[in-house]
């Protein structure tokens, strides 16, 4: 599958510039499903980046993982999902150094958490790199009970904390990693228009 | 630009060639209060001429009973610091400016490291005094030809991760040692020579650091030339900029009015428009892009300097 184009008609959705490589420094590279083949191409553009990279993947169904081993990073690890893999992923940015590079690919959900996940630990942000690959699916967040929705693939949709029909905003946090979700029926309750697929 | 008439309360020499001074208010009114690597601007009123130069505060951002400098005397410079040192006693007042911060910490900083050459270290004394206040982590690193040129000994505290590195006795800085295997989050401020600003991002850059997380600051004094002739558009005036003299200094000479801040090529705030330019203009600031010096559509006129024929501003 090859790189996710948005539509930049969202203008507070970060643009994600594609895996560049920095050759031989210290890497943490992260990818979900499709993003793995992200990392095959970047590994295949520079082989250097692999033998100082530590190697997280998130298969989703996706049966790359095999062949991310088998490139031989200094390290490998497949993880259930990145909840799963959060605590490790912390503690190796706690360890990170200042030469290391971060490499995220996959859903906008991934990068994003991922993304302010390095922020927190200090490192910049032209520290990291990040190509977006796979489902469209937007990571929400409730403004009326804070929870997260994620992959929502629908306009309106139902949060998965409090019950309420929410229309999908074209506002992204980076704080949260999330797009905003609004009540769309405050006025007229019940009268909730008819879903409709998130296409961009 | 604001300002205050402050009182000379101490001066103390810190080593042959710096002194340190304090500024009080003649009332005893607190001062506004700043933070580490802020700069004053201090007028000196020698003969018929205005000198204006800026000092890095050194005393303790939080403490707004007075002001620090510590002021390096540069015998073969233009005469500022001359003045402070042969013509400043106890008891004068001078007209301060308000301090301003180009050369700030870091809040995303998780660890400061801190590198300082000569009397570059007087901005770091200040960010330390905040560092040490906030129980925040640090290192500094402080180089100096000789023991006793290195005023920055005696305003350092003896504390594990304040190192000093002097020439004299064998002891060079290794910026390589000092930057190899820093943690991320680590945020670098460099003041001293240029070759040192410029040897600690060759490091970094070697080491694979991203540049963002590089500070620095060097003031610059105008540097002297030869003797040049600039036209005002708005007036259609001509002022001649004498060899030892800034533009910026011939325009207040002229009374044209101009804001500045901190008089050395660094903070932006007196950049000018070019109407026309037949000639070269010497840039010597750190404020324009590389595309707008080759363009030759803007002039630091606190620094920079023109060669040529004909030089038309927009002021």
């Amino acid at each position: 599958m090859p790189a996710t184009k948005f539509t930049p008609s969202i203008i507070s959705r970060p643009i994600y510039g594609g895996l560049t490589p920095h050759g031989a420094v210290p890497a943490l590279m992260l990818a979900s499903g499709p993003g793995g083949e992200a990392l095959l191409d970047l590994i295949a553009a520079d082989p250097a980046v692999l033998p100082h990279a530590t190697v997280i993947y998130i298969p989703e169904g996706s049966d790359l993982g095999p062949r991310l081993e088998a490139q031989g990073p200094a390290s490998y690890v497949e993880a259930a999902s990145y909840a799963s893999i959060l605590p490790r992923f912390r503690k190796l940015l706690a360890e990170a150094l200042m030469n290391t590079r971060l490499y995220l690919a996959g859903t906008e959900g991934l990068i994003g958490q991922a993304t302010a996940e390095a922020l927190a630990a200090g490192m910049l942000l032209e520290a990291i790199e990040a190509e977006h690959r796979g489902s469209l699916a937007r990571r929400m967040q409730c403004v009326h009970c804070k929870g997260i929705t994620e992959d929502v693939t629908t306009d309106p949709f139902t949060c998965s904390h409090c019950g309420l029909s929410l229309f999908v905003r074209d506002h992204y946090s980076r704080r949260y990693a999330a797009f905003q979700g609004v009540c769309v029926d405050a006025e007229t309750p019940g009268e909730v228009p008819p879903k409709q697929e998130i296409k961009a | 630009m604001s300002a205050q008439m402050l009182r000379v309360t101490e001066i103390e020499a810190l080593s042959p060639l710096v002194k340190r001074f304090r500024f009080e208010h003649p009332g005893g009114k607190k001062l506004p209060l700043f933070s580490g690597g802020a700069h004053v601007v201090v007028e000196m009123p020698d003969g018929d001429l205005l000198r204006r130069n800026a000092y890095s505060l050194i005393s303790d951002p939080q403490d707004g009973s007075g002001y620090e400098i510590a002021v390096r005397r540069e015998d073969g410079g233009r005469g500022g610091s001359r003045f402070m040192h042969a013509n400043v006693s106890q008891g004068d007042t001078l007209r301060i400016s308000t301090p301003l911060n180009l050369f700030a910490l870091d809040a995303r900083a998780r660890k400061h490291v801190l590198i300082a050459g000569g009397i570059g270290i007087t901005p770091i004394i200040a960010q330390m005094r905040q560092l040490l206040r906030m129980q925040d982590r640090f290192e500094i690193h402080y180089a100096a030809r000789s023991r006793s040129e290195a005023a920055g000994l005696r305003l350092l505290p003896r504390l594990p991760h304040i190192h000093s590195h002097i020439s004299d006795e064998g002891d060079r800085m290794d910026l390589g040692a000092i930057l190899d295997r820093q943690p991320i989050g680590t945020h670098v401020y460099t003041c001293g020579p240029e070759g040192l600003i410029t040897a600690v991002a060759q490091c970094a850059a070697r080491l694979g650091w991203p540049r963002g997380s590089l500070h620095s600051e060097v003031f610059l004094a105008p540097p002297p030339g030869r003797t040049f002739e600039v036209t005002l558009a708005k007036s259609g005036r001509t002022v001649t900029v004498g060899p030892h003299q800034s533009l910026l200094e011939a325009l207040e000479e002229a009374e044209v009015d101009i804001d500045w801040s901190c008089r050395g090529g660094a903070c932006g705030r007196c950049e000018t428009d070019v109407v026309s330019c037949h000639g070269r203009i010497e840039h010597n600031d750190h404020w324009l892009s590389e595309d707008e010096h080759s363009s030759q559509t803007k002039i630091m006129p606190c620094v920079s300097r023109f060669r040529g024929r004909e030089l038309i501003i927009d002021r």
